[in-house]
């Protein structure tokens, strides 16, 4: 449904030439929600401006529903944007209009009908569950009900494609949950193409499909989320997994523990599922068999795309044989540990 | 300056009353009339001012540059140079040099670049996010520029029309200089040049007071347009 090809943007600023996107290509399958995550300033904004050639690449080609954005007359693309939804992280919403007048906009400037636009914006209201705002206006409603109103004026015009740019950056963590699942109900019941950008691995692992990493204005990698959470190839991808599971050590565990061991100080180690790591209930395994207390200090474990995943924060009581031991167990069944010191 | 004195002044100078109700419909005349034209002239080219800017959506540094030189000399000169300089041009208008339809030219012709860079002004305030959702959800300049940006400015261009009907209250003062009329003119004639004070009075209270209606008349449109 998108086809980024070859696509190159350089800006220049103060005389220095500065490579936003080098050499992107994607292929987003219609009906897919394709999520491009990257940390701020790598070049994902960029991109997804350059889908609705809001940003003109530098070089290279944009296919949306087989038409080649970039060959178009100014007109043509104006025409052609009409069935590319976009929403943003600020809403933009206009502040002058009320959310019914806003949801109509798109149809306004198709010159659709009065009658037709009633129909269609109630219905739309219906679908995004704010019928009873339609004659507020923008700024008396919540960051939540602003994106609702920013998704009803995306699938106005009933488009093929839906652009999130940062749509929940702005959200708390339940309103991000809610704006979420509105989307994956529109995916399905319009069978809606969406590719969204974010910095949260969170948002990808909820909702998308597929998730392509961006670092440095490169991809570095893409595929099916749980191939990727499975078999992260890139330090990159690892980082933003590690980022959906965040254990740190506590405060007081962390003051307490030396870099070697002494007599009575146990390892504190962390363990870290993947993809490869053997399926099977390993930690009660060794416990039983080497002799071994394992006391789990934080633990954080997930499921995505048929993948078990996860990071463990434990203490290992045992002789240090069986420490050993048991390090090398978890270590031929494909589990990361790293001792991160020993505690007194 | 005392209340009686106030009221026997009033009884025993009809003639200046006279003039003084005059000079009020000359001063709005001169000020609505200029402000109208002002507005029709002064918002497209502040709007022009706005898409032509680098970043603008008609962006065009030489058109910018240009319109921008012309306005900058328009609001550099004094009115009461404007106002003698351009009587040449006055009497080809309205066919006379003075009088107050005389005097509406110059006030037009300086109401212009003024409203234009206050209209330039307003439409900066509106986030550059919606021009972007509007290019996005596929509009037409023309579109972008009447269905967002002029809606989106609209209680600062209400603001800066109070502005401009003010300072255009200021200007019509100097219209006398033509034969323009205006409680300006009453007020320098009478009231200074023959140490009028009571008329002197009489017309600053009438000026605050057409400052005063026009200013709060400007808020409450603003408050009534202004949903951000």
């Amino acid at each position: 449904m998108i086809e980024i090809k070859n696509v190159n943007k350089v800006f220049y600023q103060a005389g220095r030439e500065i490579k936003a996107l080098d050499d992107i290509n994607l292929s987003i399958a219609e009906g897919s929600i394709y999520g491009v995550i990257g940390s701020s300033g790598a070049g994902k904004s960029t991109l997804i401006r350059c889908v609705n050639l809001l940003e003109r690449p530098t070089k290279g080609r944009i296919f949306v529903d087989g038409i080649e954005l970039n060959s178009l007359s100014a007109n043509e693309l104006t025409l052609a944007r009409r069935k590319i939804g976009m929403i943003f992280q600020h809403f933009n919403l206009l502040s002058s209009r009320t959310v019914f007048n806003n949801v109509g906009l798109p149809l306004e400037l198709a010159g659709v009908s009065k009658q037709e636009i009633k129909e269609k914006v109630e219905s739309l209201l219906e679908l995004v569950g704010l019928s009873d705002k339609k004659d507020s206006y923008p700024a008396n409603l919540s960051g939540g009900q602003k994106q609702r109103v920013a998704i009803a004026r995306a699938l106005a015009s009933d488009p093929k494609v839906l652009l999130c740019d940062e749509a929940t950056s702005a959200l708390d963590p339940a309103t991000t949950h809610s704006i979420l699942e509105l989307l994956r109900k529109i995916n399905r019941e319009f069978n809606l193409t969406i590719l969204l950008i974010t910095h949260e691995m969170a948002v990808v692992k909820s909702i998308c499909s597929d998730v392509a990493i961006i670092g440095g204005g490169k991809l570095v990698e893409q595929g099916p989320v749980g191939d990727i959470f499975a078999h992260p190839k890139t330090e990159l991808a690892r980082q933003f997994i590690r980022s959906t599971l965040d254990l740190s050590i506590p405060a007081d565990y962390a003051a307490r523990l030396s870099a070697s061991q002494s007599p009575n100080s146990y390892p504190l180690v962390r363990l870290e599922f993947t993809g490869a790591s053997v399926d099977a209930p390993i930690i009660s395994h060794v416990a039983r068999e080497l002799n071994l207390d394992i006391s789990i200090l934080s633990s954080n474990m997930d499921y995505v795309g048929g993948i078990k995943f996860g990071l463990m924060l434990a203490e290992f009581f045992g002789s240090p044989q069986a420490t050993e031991q048991a390090i090398a167990f978890l270590k031929e069944n494909k589990i990361e540990v790293e001792v991160l010191g020993y505690v007194a | 300056m005392s209340l009686e004195m106030f009221s026997t002044w009033w009884t025993t100078n009809e003639r200046l009353i006279d003039l003084l109700i005059t000079a009020s419909g000359q001063t709005l005349t001169m000020v609505f009339l200029a402000g109208l034209i002002g507005l029709i002239f002064g918002i497209p080219l502040g709007v022009l001012l706005h898409l032509t800017k680098k970043s603008g959506l008609l962006s065009n540094k030489n058109l910018n540059k240009a319109l921008g030189v012309m306005v900058n000399i328009g609001r550099s000169i004094p009115f009461i140079i404007l106002l003698v300089a351009v009587i040449p041009f006055t009497r080809f208008i309205v066919g006379s040099s003075i009088g107050t339809a005389a005097a509406v030219v110059p006030l037009s012709i300086a109401a212009i670049p003024f409203i234009a860079r206050l209209i330039e002004g307003a439409l900066l305030e509106v986030p550059s996010g919606l021009v972007e959702a509007a290019q996005a959800m596929g509009a037409k300049p023309y579109q972008i520029i009447f269905k967002v940006l002029l809606p989106e400015a609209l209680p600062g261009i209400i603001h800066a029309i109070t502005i401009l009907l003010v300072t255009l209250i200021g200007y019509s003062a100097m219209a006398g200089t033509v034969g323009g009329g205006g409680l300006g003119d009453v007020g320098i004639r009478y009231g200074y040049q023959r140490f009028d004070a009571a008329v002197m009075m009489m017309t600053i209270v009438i000026l605050v007071v057409f400052v005063q209606i026009i200013q709060s008349l400007g808020d409450y449109l603003v408050k009534r347009v202004d949903h951000r």
